[in-house]
């Protein structure tokens, strides 16, 4: 059961209204175009026609306005502000790409642009999104679960974590070196939380290819963690033996842990976690606790995640 | 020089001044209406609340800086009547603080007090902020002729020193609340050390009567810093 607690969801009634309406005549115009569909190209805002629905789905939610989702992003690497991003985005280059899954495997593999599309059936997932800085939206991710990777490459028993490294090039992100943090940035999973069926490699958004400043061509969408969990731009995916670095812990060990688990019962040091802004919405809604996905508290049972934050 | 100063003297241009001050929260207003009518604006981003705290935050310490720089631009390039425009430009800080403050007690916390002390309390750089805010009001309360001579000028003098407390106040607030980009925080903190270094250098030049330079004129000397 994905949408828990509906009574607490609701009372979102100020999303834009044209750009709902937009929506659903885009959604309407995909699925007709859709369902039996090849797969298109997958240069940036390419139509991803061949996915299936499924039960994760907006239940009571709204989502997002597409507006928003690709108008306010934190993407260090093209600046910090939210709306840079999508400014300085637009000439990533994400053509060719590899993707490399190693360490601790028995069948190590890398993946280019296209095989990326072909890792695993695609489906579309309907997942909140909470950043640790409070706000929240809704989106409807197109991928497939991690886990799906992750068999392929069969992890030895030596796996025990996943380590992620997002892209890095200077050159095409000249913003970078004003970002505060390390870069190529880096991100960590343990292998169990890395093979929950929640854990998702999403390749698109809103029946299309990423956009650059979601994290083209493939990224980590890690509904029930804080968002920068969810890394960008993956260009490899490395099992190991022990817990692998992570950026924002590096950056400041007291304020961005390695689990990071939505919890609306630990706050960061400066600002609350009680409390989150839903995109479009005027005042604050209660957090929940995993974001809502309380499937995945059995990977923390006997935990004090108030320690493991 | 002397036309300079006519215009220093002129009651348009301390309307013109205002209007100036006025700008930033006008150019609030179309997007504003925009947000109203379709439901987004781009100006505001996809969080507008957010995006008008920082801004009306941001004017904040702009108009602090802004206000501290006139009595150093006053003595370097001899206009004595620039302090005219000193009382206007502080107010105009306390007027963006307020809203900037409101933004967040009315659209962030509700009309919450539990919860504003709260984050006052835990939160170290609310707490460093509304310090700064606290030490604004006295400031714009007696920021009157009746209140100068009510405090007399000296006492009056010194509790209007506090403004060096609330814009360093400002700068760390800033500083505290970005996650790791402090380039802009960095830039306000210079202006500010720049404009604070110049008082204290024109203090210890005034302190050495000895010393063979042309004695700066009385009457900018005796006027409050």
């Amino acid at each position: 059961m994905l949408i828990r607690k509906s009574s607490d969801l609701r009372n979102s009634d100020v999303t834009p209204k044209p750009l709902y309406v937009n929506r659903r005549r885009f959604l309407t115009g995909s699925i007709a175009l859709g369902a039996f569909g090849a797969l298109a190209g997958t240069s940036r805002g390419a139509k991803i026609e061949d996915f299936k629905k499924t039960s994760y789905n907006a239940g009571d939610e709204k989502v997002t306005p597409l507006e928003a989702i690709t108008h306010y992003n934190n993407f260090y690497e093209f600046g910090t502000d939210k709306e840079d991003p999508a400014k300085n985005a637009t000439n990533f280059r994400t053509s060719p790409w590899t993707l490399k899954v190693e360490g601790a495997v028995a069948k190590p593999m890398a993946f280019d642009r296209d095989s990326l599309m072909k890792i695993a059936p695609l489906e579309e997932r309907i997942y909140r999104h909470r950043c640790v800085e409070a706000w929240s939206i809704v989106v409807p991710w197109i991928g497939f679960p991690l886990n799906a990777l992750l068999k392929q490459v069969e992890p030895t028993s030596k796996a025990k974590y996943v380590a992620f490294e997002s892209y890095y090039d200077p050159k095409q992100m000249p913003l970078a070196r004003w970002g505060g943090i390390q870069f190529p940035y880096v991100e960590g999973l343990r292998l169990d939380e890395a093979m929950h069926p929640l854990a998702l490699l999403a390749v698109g958004l809103y029946g299309e290819a990423l956009p650059n400043q979601d994290g083209a061509p493939i990224r980590l969408v890690l509904p029930w963690k804080y968002g920068f969990k969810s890394a960008k731009s993956l260009v490899k995916i490395r099992l190991v033996e022990k817990q692998p670095p992570t950026t924002w812990n590096l950056s400041a060990p007291n304020e961005y842990g390695f689990y990071s688990n939505v919890n609306p019962g630990v706050d960061h040091p400066r600002w609350s976690q009680a409390k989150e802004r839903r995109l479009g919405e005027l005042f604050r809604r209660n957090t929940l606790m995993f974001n809502g996905y309380s499937e995945v508290a059995s990977l923390y049972a006997g935990m004090d995640l108030h320690k493991n934050f | 020089m002397n036309k300079l100063a006519k215009i220093l003297r002129s009651p348009w241009t301390k309307i013109a001044v205002f209007a100036l001050c006025l700008v930033p929260i006008s150019l609030l207003a179309r997007p504003l209406w925009m947000l109203a009518t379709t439901g987004y604006s781009p100006d505001l981003t996809a969080n507008p609340i957010e995006y008008i705290t920082h801004y009306t935050g941001t004017w904040t310490i702009r108009f602090l800086l802004i206000t501290l720089s006139v009595t150093p631009l006053r003595k370097i390039f001899n206009q004595p009547l620039l302090a005219r425009y000193r009382r206007m430009l502080g107010l105009f800080a306390f007027f963006y603080v307020c809203l900037h403050f409101l933004t967040w007690f009315v659209l962030d916390k509700f009309f919450s007090f539990p919860e504003m002390w709260a984050d006052i309390l835990k939160r170290r750089y609310i707490t460093v902020g509304m310090l700064g805010f606290a030490m604004l009001l006295p400031l714009a309360v007696t920021s009157t002729a009746g209140w100068v001579r009510r405090l007399g000028f000296v006492k009056w003098q010194r509790l209007h020193r506090l403004i060096y407390f609330a814009a360093l106040a400002g700068v760390i607030h800033y500083y505290w609340l970005v996650k790791s980009d402090v380039r802009l925080p960095l830039m306000y903190g210079a202006i500010l050390a720049i404009l604070m270094l110049y008082r204290l250098a024109a203090r210890q030049l005034a302190r050495q009567p000895a010393a063979p330079r042309p004695v700066t004129t009385p009457n900018t000397a005796s006027l409050p810093d």
